[in-house]
């Protein structure tokens, strides 16, 4: 409204220089503070977990539980490449941890084989980036494997795990994010967490969940985000979105680390722009929560959606289609998406390439002054 | 140690400057030198069993494993320092495959590789300074500091290819395009004992034999596939078997010589019409498999000792040249020095040279500009790195 508009008025331009960061070391990679969460009180002990160690301690409650269940793919035995699976073949033996040859779309057309025979599996791909050979069996064959048999068989039993997102040095193969291709295949779920205690409760909810479910992790949390965890099994909801902050200006969406650097922004545009921000944590990209989106750009009038992948065809396109086709009404400008370039994720200028605080900053500014 | 009688030999007279000293040494200017034992997989003859090597070539490929081993050594060095961020993947131990390979091969002949390509990327005419430059992302690397470690290019080196195996499928149609332009020319492509289980690559052999291309395929058989011994991945460990149909040969591949007579064997095969073959290169890393990986949880640090003390390709064929008396000490010891400096100036160049312009952040996405579209900007670039230029 008019208290906006003067706001801008109020607004200097935001200075960057680009030359400028050629001339200093930058720093790499998304750039933000974990904050760290509490669980519950209902779910009892926690103990201190950084993320690849909620993902282990998903694991190992599975694998105490169901005896069906199996987690294999390249080097888990020894505990992987990011030590999600440390200490599981130790404790539950070779013939249920196991590794794979390196072979992508055997790994995943072997796992949709294991699930449809009814067994519970977790197969991991060791980065997002190396999913491809395995997109065919994923989009032919798992995601419309109970379509095509008029649900006589079905894969639901699988889950396949990924770490993905930029960590500051990963360049072209190391850094992407795929969920984008993943969305647009009916059929499957698309997870993506955002800290440790999430990370539990989502991976726990895919693993149980009745149909064939992708779990991207960022790998730049792996380490960075610590916080208490609940030691037993939980589940959180699968398809339910999380508002993190309420706000009445401004809606931000994004899932994974840009959830965190979002967390800076809306303390910024508060800060320096006065503006106040509701943050919205899709946490599940297929299907996602309409329902959540809609009731919170509704009431802002404002949507920035942010994501690593980049622009054209991400997943911010899908939300922004949506958000203005159901709360058109209701917007003040239009939905404005901040993402990474049409580029492949580069090897030099990655600080330029993410939907940094500044990037985010600028946008708001633009929603606030349209 | 391989050695056989020499057959010519000169004197020669060496001046020493500066001290003013004169040596004289009965050196070769050529010698027979053998090769180590191959195994054959659907061949009735294999390479020959000892080979010419004139004290031209002896230098040469001495002077290239020796540039090979202290760059990567260099980059290790950096990437410590934190000048190299990201993945790193040293060839130090391999360099008698690329060597021994690139002395059959001429320029023409084009080349396709894995991530582990520092050691082919100097063979095929990068300069040292070029290679540690494109590592630590500046302007003067060779791909412009956008590829990385794992993506250095050259004339007729296709790369640098960062997913296991992607390259093979590439190998052979570059191949194809060698035997459809009547080029005389065969293409190497190169792949680990790792990517010998990825499904493309049998695509590949199949495709390669079907249309009989004049494409040498090579495992590069260094014993472990990231951390994992060849015996946990593969059902075969025997890779140059595993073409099949396509005839195969096993190299020890830490004698440059047993590789440079394996590589013309397979050469000479390929371009009488054959069609293809496969070589494994048995050989050995030092590091681990990236800079991210210590190398010692999956084997021993014996092991790794005595493979450098008892096998090391370089150190090796140092002796034979001086039991073959083809090279004066005094000359290995200056080609060391030499090599040293070179790649000292190029540590420099590489921690100092200018960083690119901030716009090949976007540049080189399509060809420039995509046809038809002059005014095409890729798009979510914003006004703040679009005017940086």
């Amino acid at each position: 409204g008019g208290s906006c508009r003067s706001l801008a008025a109020r607004l200097g331009p935001v200075c960057l220089d680009a030359a400028s960061f050629s001339r200093r070391r930058l720093s790499f990679g998304p750039q933000f503070v974990y904050t760290p969460e509490s669980a519950d009180k209902s779910l009892g002990e926690t103990s201190r977990m950084n993320l690849f160690q909620a993902v282990t301690s998903a694991l190992d409650n599975t694998l105490a539980n169901d005896p069906s269940a199996v987690v294999f793919g390249e080097d888990v035995a020894f505990g992987g490449v990011f030590r999600c699976t440390v200490g599981l073949k130790d404790k539950y033996g070779k013939d249920r941890v196991f590794n794979t040859p390196l072979s992508e779309q055997g790994i995943v057309g072997f796992a949709i084989g294991h699930a449809v025979a009814g067994a519970t599996t977790v197969a991991e791909i060791q980065f997002g980036d190396y999913i491809f050979p395995a997109f065919d069996q994923i989009a032919n064959e798992a995601s419309k494997y109970r379509y095509r048999s008029g649900n006589h068989f079905n894969c639901g039993s699988l889950t396949v795990r990924a770490p993905i997102g930029a960590v500051g040095h990963g360049a072209l193969y190391h850094s992407q994010s795929p969920e984008g291709f993943f969305a647009h295949l009916p059929g499957i779920k698309v997870v993506i967490p955002r800290g440790p205690i999430q990370a539990k409760g989502l991976l726990l909810a895919c693993i149980n969940d009745p149909d064939p479910c992708f779990y991207f992790e960022p790998k730049i949390l792996y380490r960075s985000a610590v916080e208490d965890v609940p030691v037993n099994g939980y589940v959180l909801p699968i398809g339910k979105a999380e508002v993190l902050i309420e706000g009445s200006d401004v809606t931000l969406i994004g899932y994974g680390t840009q959830v965190h650097v979002l967390r800076e922004v809306a303390r910024l545009a508060q800060s320096e722009l006065g503006v106040s921000c509701e943050l919205i944590d899709m946490r599940t990209i297929l299907p996602f929560d309409e329902e959540t989106v809609y009731a919170s750009v509704c009431k802002t009038g404002r949507c920035l959606i942010a994501h690593e992948a980049p622009l054209t065809g991400g997943f911010g396109a899908e939300l922004a289609a949506s958000v203005q086709e159901h709360c058109f009404l209701n917007l003040e400008a239009p939905v404005r998406r901040v993402a990474g370039h049409d580029t492949p994720f580069p090897h030099i200028f990655e600080n330029f390439y993410l939907p940094n605080q500044r990037r985010c900053l600028a946008a708001i500014k633009d929603l606030i002054g349209y | 140690m391989p050695l056989s009688s020499s057959a010519i030999r000169a004197n020669l007279l060496l001046l020493r400057g500066g001290c003013g000293l004169f040596v004289s040494s009965r050196l070769a200017s050529s010698a027979m030198l053998s090769t180590r034992p191959y195994k054959l997989h659907k061949l009735e003859s294999g390479p020959a069993s000892e080979a010419q090597v004139t004290s031209d070539e002896a230098r040469k490929y001495y002077r290239d494993m020796a540039t090979v081993r202290r760059m990567e050594t260099a980059a290790g060095n950096l990437y410590k320092e934190k000048a190299i961020r990201g993945f790193c993947h040293l060839y130090s131990g391999q360099e008698a495959c690329c060597v021994g390979m690139e002395a059959v091969l001429d320029r023409n002949d084009p080349v396709i590789t894995a991530y582990r390509a520092h050691g082919w990327t100097y063979t095929r005419g990068v300069p040292v300074k070029a290679v540690l430059s494109e590592l630590t992302g500046r302007a003067s690397g060779c791909a412009k500091g956008k590829g990385g470690s794992m993506h250095m290019y050259n004339h007729n080196f296709y790369g640098g290819n960062g997913i296991v195996g992607a390259q093979v499928p590439l190998g052979a149609g570059i191949a194809f395009a060698q035997k459809y332009r009547e080029d005389k020319r065969v293409c190497v492509t190169l792949y680990g004992d790792g990517a010998a289980n990825q499904g493309q690559v049998f695509e590949a052999f199949n495709m390669a034999k079907l249309w009989d291309l004049p494409c040498i395929f090579v495992c590069e058989n260094n014993k472990y596939g990231m951390g994992t011994a060849v015996e946990r991945a593969a059902a075969s460990t025997a890779y140059y078997t595993r073409g099949d149909y396509i005839p195969g040969l096993w190299v020890d591949a830490m004698d440059v010589i047993t590789v440079r007579e394996a590589t013309r064997f397979a050469k000479d095969w390929c371009l009488s019409g054959k069609g293809p073959i496969l070589l494994e290169m048995e050989t050995y890393r030092y590091h681990g498999h990236s800079m991210s990986d210590p190398g010692t949880s999956y084997r021993t640090r014996e092991e790794v000792q005595s493979m450098r003390q008892m096998r090391d390709p370089i150190a090796s064929f140092r002796q034979t040249l001086l039991t073959a008396e083809l090279v004066a000490e005094e000359e290995l010891k200056e080609i060391d020095q030499s090599v040293r400096k070179e790649v000292d100036e190029a540590v420099q160049a590489a921690k100092t040279n200018a960083v690119p312009d901030p716009k090949e952040l976007y540049t080189n996405v399509y060809s420039q500009p995509p046809s038809g579209q002059p005014n095409y900007r890729i798009r979510g670039i914003d006004q703040f790195t679009w005017s940086a230029n």
